[in-house]
């Protein structure tokens, strides 16, 4: 496989998760907007949510003020964002251009159709129940695209690429949003969160898709230490850090066993494992949850140019 | 040349011609509706499958669909003998002539084509001099583009022994039609086209440097995805299974050809290249190609990597050496041509030149390199300020155009807003050279969609038609 390929692979699947994540903390921001009867409180959890999201600063450069209207222009629809749905579905399609002759018809097909039916959007036809379904309908594009990957991809390399690419994206993601809220999290005098907390609290959950399973798993209400056990330590919760560096591990292995060589991605993958390996909760909070996740997410990126140096991405 | 262009499917008389006599029932048939709905259907699946070209020149939406005619074009077994036997022997007489031109050049000191017009033409490769091609074929992918003007009656327009395109619009307009009809498949017998893309790979390796251990390694070479062609180039690619390569993914190291996998470099042995001649390597040809792949040229002079087709092959299509066919054909292999040429004007003949200034009217006039319909007057339908520009620019330059008749281009039933007309079409069929020559029954039929229009380019308002060559 040429390294430009594997690389195309690579980024095609992070795009499409990263376009379903930016859909999903729209939303977040948006249901907490639509609930808040504070004067002002709106326009807050826009921002927070931005904020998490990292396209707070491109976002103040352009608007002057977060209400639904702009902050969906700018997080959906302006190209102008790197990481603004359509930008995101835009370089996946351009990826996916690149290395058609590796895709599936159904990968394609799914990726093409979402760029059509999306380019085909007017802006100023989305608001109120439109807008939702525009939502649940990126997140579709993403899951379709997975479906697609999952049970048509041939499970060689071009599958390991594509699966790595996936998973860094979405380990990121979640930890990105877990370190701008971190300081919610963190224990304090009062063992029960105020009102404030728990709408905070609420956000992080429902950012990372866990506000209904997280009951099935603690049968308990919302407490800031077994939030961060679900999102960082669980590993049968999908989008957590310990279940996307499971997957990531088990990739580069099968990278290992199909080209019979390790290489410096996997020593890469490993520093990320032995971050979460055998940690716990109360380590991590003793450790400072800042400063775990911040090192968490630079050794995730680290795998992304290990990937590249190992494989010929260029 | 009668006034009324020849029908391909009726006769004078009206009645049907013997192709078409199943088609005209199966359209009687068709529900008033069913023709639009069609054409949607075909159009929804070019554009989900991602069939599109780009359109130099516009910027948004630059990914265009060459519209699809869903009635198709239909040759007898007996007309396709005709035309593949003419079309093979020109292919063979002009692979013949490239060896010759690049070798001893017997046919410049015959006299029988002048040497100005072979060693001053910008399509003559100079270091192609003495090289000898894997079995002695340079232009191993043609397209030949053929126009009918009467029941027996059929000129090529020109030959493309460069890069011609188009081969995958052939590919899916059959796939569309047996889609949309496949109650036609069951009453035609229509000689199939998906052997193309299989042949296209036994060609390629029959054409693989000596010595390889193994099935050579086939790549197609594309200049990107913003190329107006890069779907062709993918397509193709992924149907004969060969890697589809950019000049970023190749190097060339001790005088072989590489390419950047993930396990490290991986040898090339035969590349079908879509980039043109002077932007292959950067060393040899322009300096400023980004696209190309320095050293090509030398790996491919040592013989340790054949490009598919060769460069310099623009000689022999070139509209100047356009004329002298007929003449290579004697030459190269004793035989009159079986499938004319155009008759055409040469302007740097004060006569010729003055009969064509005299009747610009009814010519029509092409720049010598000029393609894809651009730099063309179509004299009946061109505008007097318009013939004005051109008596100038032939005045000008009678060296850089030529200038033919305007053929009555034969017209096929077409779906169109109003129903059913007869629009002008052509036709490409497409040859493969390796170690045989094989031309897959069928081809491109381009059809100029506007009433009356004789140019078929896609870039000019033309869409496609499926074709059918049917057996015996």
């Amino acid at each position: 496989m040429l390294g430009r390929t594997a690389q195309n692979l690579f980024w095609l699947s992070r795009y499409i998760e990263r376009a379903e994540n930016m859909a999903r903390m729209f939303e977040v921001g948006y249901r907490m907007s639509l609930t808040s009867r504070r004067e002002g409180g709106a326009s807050e959890h826009l921002i927070s949510m931005m904020q998490a999201a990292e396209v707070d600063e491109g976002f103040d450069a352009k608007y002057k003020l977060a209400d639904v209207k702009s902050v969906a222009d700018y997080m959906i629809f302006d190209e102008a964002n790197p990481s603004s749905v359509k930008s995101c579905l835009l370089a996946a399609r351009t990826n996916a251009r690149s290395v058609r002759t590796a895709l599936t018809t159904e990968m394609w097909e799914s990726i093409n159709a979402a760029w059509l039916e999306f380019a085909a959007i007017r802006p100023r036809d989305i608001s109120g129940a439109k807008l939702q379904e525009l939502l649940f309908w990126i997140k579709q594009v993403s899951h379709r695209y997975r479906g697609a990957l999952l049970s048509t991809f041939l499970r060689d390399d071009g599958y390991a690429f594509s699966q790595l690419g996936n998973f860094v994206e979405r380990a990121d993601n979640t930890a990105r949003i877990l370190d701008m809220k971190y300081y919610v999290l963190l224990p304090r005098a009062t063992m029960v969160g105020g009102e404030v907390d728990i709408a905070q609290w609420t956000m992080i959950l429902r950012a990372a898709s866990a506000h209904r399973s997280y009951r099935h798993v603690y049968h308990d209400r919302y407490k800031a230490w077994n939030i961060a056990d679900y999102l960082i330590l669980r590993p049968e919760m999908p989008r957590s850090l310990a279940f996307c560096v499971d997957w990531i591990n088990r990739t580069v292995h099968m990278l290992e066993d199909i080209y019979g060589t390790r290489t410096g991605a996997h020593d890469a993958v490993d520093a990320v494992a032995e971050l979460l390996e055998g940690n716990s909760v109360d380590r991590i909070f003793e450790y400072g949850l800042h400063e775990f996740l911040t090192e968490f997410i630079n050794c995730n990126n680290r795998i992304t140019d290990a990937l590249a140096e190992s494989y010929n991405f260029y | 040349m009668s006034a009324t262009p020849f029908d391909e499917m009726h006769n004078a008389d009206g009645s049907i011609r013997d192709p078409y006599l199943i088609l005209e029932e199966w359209l009687k048939d068709q529900p008033p509706q069913a023709l639009g709905l069609m054409s949607a259907d075909a159009e929804s699946l070019f554009r989900r499958l991602g069939i599109t070209f780009a359109v130099y020149g516009s910027n948004e939406g630059t990914e265009k669909l060459i519209p699809f005619d869903i009635i198709p074009r239909i040759i007898s077994a007996l007309e396709w003998r005709r035309l593949s036997k003419g079309i093979e022997q020109r292919v063979r007489a002009l692979n013949a002539f490239l060896y010759d031109i690049y070798h001893r050049q017997e046919i410049l000191k015959a006299g029988r084509v002048p040497e100005k017009l072979i060693l001053n033409n910008s399509a003559f490769c100079p270091e192609m001099m003495g090289l000898d091609p894997a079995r002695g074929v340079y232009s191993h992918i043609i397209g030949v583009d053929i126009v009918r003007t009467g029941p027996d009656d059929f000129y090529v327009l020109e030959d493309n022994l460069r890069t011609p395109s188009g081969v995958s619009y052939m590919l899916e307009n059959r796939e569309a039609m047996l889609q949309l009809a496949p109650e036609l498949f069951q009453r035609y017998k229509v000689a199939p086209v998906e052997t193309y893309p299989e042949t296209l790979r036994r060609t390629m390796e029959s054409v693989a440097p000596g010595g390889i251990h193994g099935a050579p390694n086939l790549v197609v070479l594309t200049p990107g995805i913003y190329n107006s062609a890069y779907f062709e180039h993918s397509f193709l690619a992924d149907q004969m299974g060969a890697m589809l390569c950019e000049g970023q993914d190749l190097f060339v190291e001790g005088g072989k050809v590489f390419m950047r996998t993930t396990t490290g470099p991986e040898r090339v042995d035969v590349i079908y290249r879509r980039i043109d001649d002077d932007f292959l390597d950067p060393l040899t040809f322009r300096p400023d190609s980004m696209l190309g792949v320095p050293g090509l040229f030398d790996a491919y002079r040592a013989g340790n990597v054949t490009l598919v087709n060769a460069p310099g092959t623009g000689i022999a299509d070139d509209k100047a050496v356009y004329v002298y066919v007929p003449e290579i054909i004697e030459f190269y292999l004793g035989e009159k041509a079986l499938l004319k040429n155009v008759p055409t004007y040469n302007c740097t003949n004060a006569d010729e030149r003055a009969y064509v200034l005299e009747h610009l009217e009814e010519l029509v006039v092409k720049e010598v390199h000029g393609s894809g319909g651009y730099g063309m007057l179509v004299g009946p339908a061109s505008t007097k300020a318009q013939r004005e520009e051109f008596r100038k620019k032939i005045l000008a330059r009678p060296d850089n155009y030529i200038v033919q008749p305007t053929l009555a281009l034969s017209t096929c039933p077409t779906f169109v807003d109003r129903g059913i007309a007869p629009r002008h079409v052509d036709l490409r069929p497409y040859v493969l050279v390796g170690d045989d020559v094989r031309i897959t029954p069928g081809g491109l039929t381009r059809v100029a969609l506007k009433k009356g229009s004789l140019v078929v380019n896609s870039s000019q308002g033309g869409g496609t038609k499926d074709t059918w060559v049917l057996e015996d």
